[in-house]
């Protein structure tokens, strides 16, 4: 146990200096890995942060009743009853047509287009949440809601949330796909910087076989250098990241302005970091293996 | 020991390089393997240090059968011989020490063991001095030395030498030769593969005549 953890040692000081003993080299297949981990990790985040802002703004799915315009206060009065009736009705709130303009100007800076207006074009609303949250219950209240009278018109303000969500989820699909294509763009990396350092170390491993030296003996120094490679990748893919979010967050925030709302994205969790730098280690490893390997195999077989 | 019962060796260009060979070499012997180039030497003793498999025969070392060991196992047969190699074989990216250094990492020495083992090989051999120094910068007779201190270094029970004297001038030979017997003399079983009569003259060893990949004698 001991022997071979003094290997591993051994091992992994001699992938240091391989690193060290190329340094423009090594820093140039560590930033081909960063970038090729960057991409998918970057998609990752951001759609992952759309999706949680999205489920947060469907979180209370509601239903928009808007009166006609002509609508008066014994109208509203009369939805209002009906709605009191509904036992599926959780809540409702009632937006008089004066306070949404009110509100209109206040939040979305239009204030002057809307002071040139010779009348109020908005109408009477009741913004209506249901028990349960249940879509069926909310679609027959929105297809019963159609026929009182002086509705104008029913919105279920959910709909474009869910849509958004589909969409993301589709987002997240072709993540996983260019993700999985740039994981292997990693291993092919790495197993050709290997197959650069074997062939510039064939007549070591040659003399190391001929005096006795096992195939994992042989192959560690090697996997320990794919490994290190690609965690420096997955460290400079992180460092990328976070650069990359901190660039774009001012000019986010303030297209969510322009929504009235606020959005960011935040950078890579503790725990999806270490997970980033796990999998870089281990798809280098996995590339360092994969070379060395087919190495041994052939010049065994030779 | 080492057992050798009716071996032959066919490589895959067709050529025969040995043929129906039976030898056996007794654990302390001193055993010269003579012969002209292309006579078999060098395949015997790459097939003694289990380095090439016979196309058939049995090779038995210390009992064990080669032919039969599995590909993972012969690392750990090769480990109990050391090889003088024709060429020496020194990596030139490391210095004289690394070199020596390197049979004993393999085998799992521990550091300041290794580094005592590897200087007392050099000191037998008289290269202490220069263990810094990068093999390219060495003359042919201390490379020689070089891979003399590197196959004695992990205390082999057998020392295989192939062409100990091909370069060397006559007294640069007979020290070398001289090592092998000093090693010889503490019970290590030598087998010296040459085309070089004079080894024969300085040392007090059997000698196995080799001919066209045959035991001539």
């Amino acid at each position: 146990m001991r022997s071979w953890l003094r290997d591993h040692r051994r091992a992994l000081r001699d992938a240091f200096t391989r690193l060290a003993a190329s340094p423009f080299a090594s820093l140039l297949s560590m930033l081909v890995i960063a970038i090729a981990l960057s991409l998918p990790v970057a998609l990752y985040l951001s759609l992952s942060q759309l999706q949680s802002f999205s489920r947060q703004l469907s979180s209370d799915p509601q239903v928009s009743i808007y009166l006609a315009l002509d609508a008066d206060n014994r109208d509203a009065a009369g939805v209002g009853q009906r709605l009191r009736s509904d036992p599926d009705v959780g809540d409702y709130r009632f937006i008089a047509r004066g306070q949404a303009l009110l509100d209109l100007k206040r939040s979305a800076g239009m204030s002057d287009v809307l002071d040139n207006l010779e009348h109020n074009p908005l109408p009477d609303a009741f913004v209506v949440t249901v028990r349960g949250n249940r879509p069926e219950t909310l679609e027959r209240l929105r297809d019963e809601a159609k026929g009182w009278p002086k509705v104008a018109h029913v919105q279920l303000d959910s709909e474009w949330v869910r849509k958004l969500d589909a969409a993301l989820r589709l987002g997240r699909t072709a993540v996983a796909v260019l993700g999985a294509l740039l994981a292997a763009a990693l291993v092919a990396v790495t197993f050709n910087t290997i197959r650069l350092q074997i062939l510039t170390r064939r007549e070591e491993i040659e003399v190391s076989k001929l005096i006795g030296a096992t195939n994992p003996f042989i192959r560690r120094p090697f996997l320990w250098f794919g490994a290190l490679q690609g965690l420096a990748g997955g460290v400079l893919a992180w460092i990328i990241v976070a650069l990359a979010i901190y660039l774009l967050n001012r000019d986010i925030a303030a297209l969510a302005a322009l929504y009235s709302t606020s959005f960011w994205l935040s950078g890579l969790s503790l725990p999806d970091g270490a997970s980033l730098l796990g999998w870089s280690a281990l798809l280098g490893w996995l590339g360092a293996w994969l070379y060395v390997t087919r190495h041994l195999w052939r010049i065994g077989a030779e | 020991m080492i057992s050798f019962s009716h071996v032959f060796k066919r490589y895959r260009s067709g050529f025969d390089a040995l043929s129906d060979i039976s030898i056996t070499i007794d654990d302390g012997e001193l055993v010269l393997i003579m012969g002209h180039s292309g006579a078999g030497k060098s395949t015997l003793l790459k097939l003694m240090a289990a380095i090439e498999r016979p196309s058939s025969g049995t090779v038995l070392i210390s009992g064990q059968n080669t032919v039969r060991l599995k590909a993972a196992a012969l690392p750990f047969v090769r480990r109990r011989f050391g090889i003088v190699f024709q060429d020496h074989k020194l990596l030139h990216d490391r210095n004289v020490f690394q070199n020596v250094l390197l049979p004993l990492q393999i085998a799992g020495f521990d550091g300041r063991d290794a580094a005592r083992r590897a200087h007392a090989a050099l000191d037998k051999v008289e290269l202490l001095a220069k263990e810094k120094a990068m093999p390219i910068t060495l003359s042919g007779g201390e490379q020689q030395r070089v891979c003399i201190a590197r196959a004695v270094v992990h205390r082999p029970a057998v020392l295989l030498v192939d062409e100990p004297t091909g370069n060397l001038d006559e007294a640069y030979a007979r020290s070398i030769v001289g090592l092998f017997a000093a090693f010889h003399q503490h019970g290590v079983t030598v087998v010296i593969a040459t085309h070089d009569r004079s080894v024969a003259e300085l040392l007090p060893a059997r000698i196995v005549q080799l001919g066209q990949g045959r035991i001539a004698a």
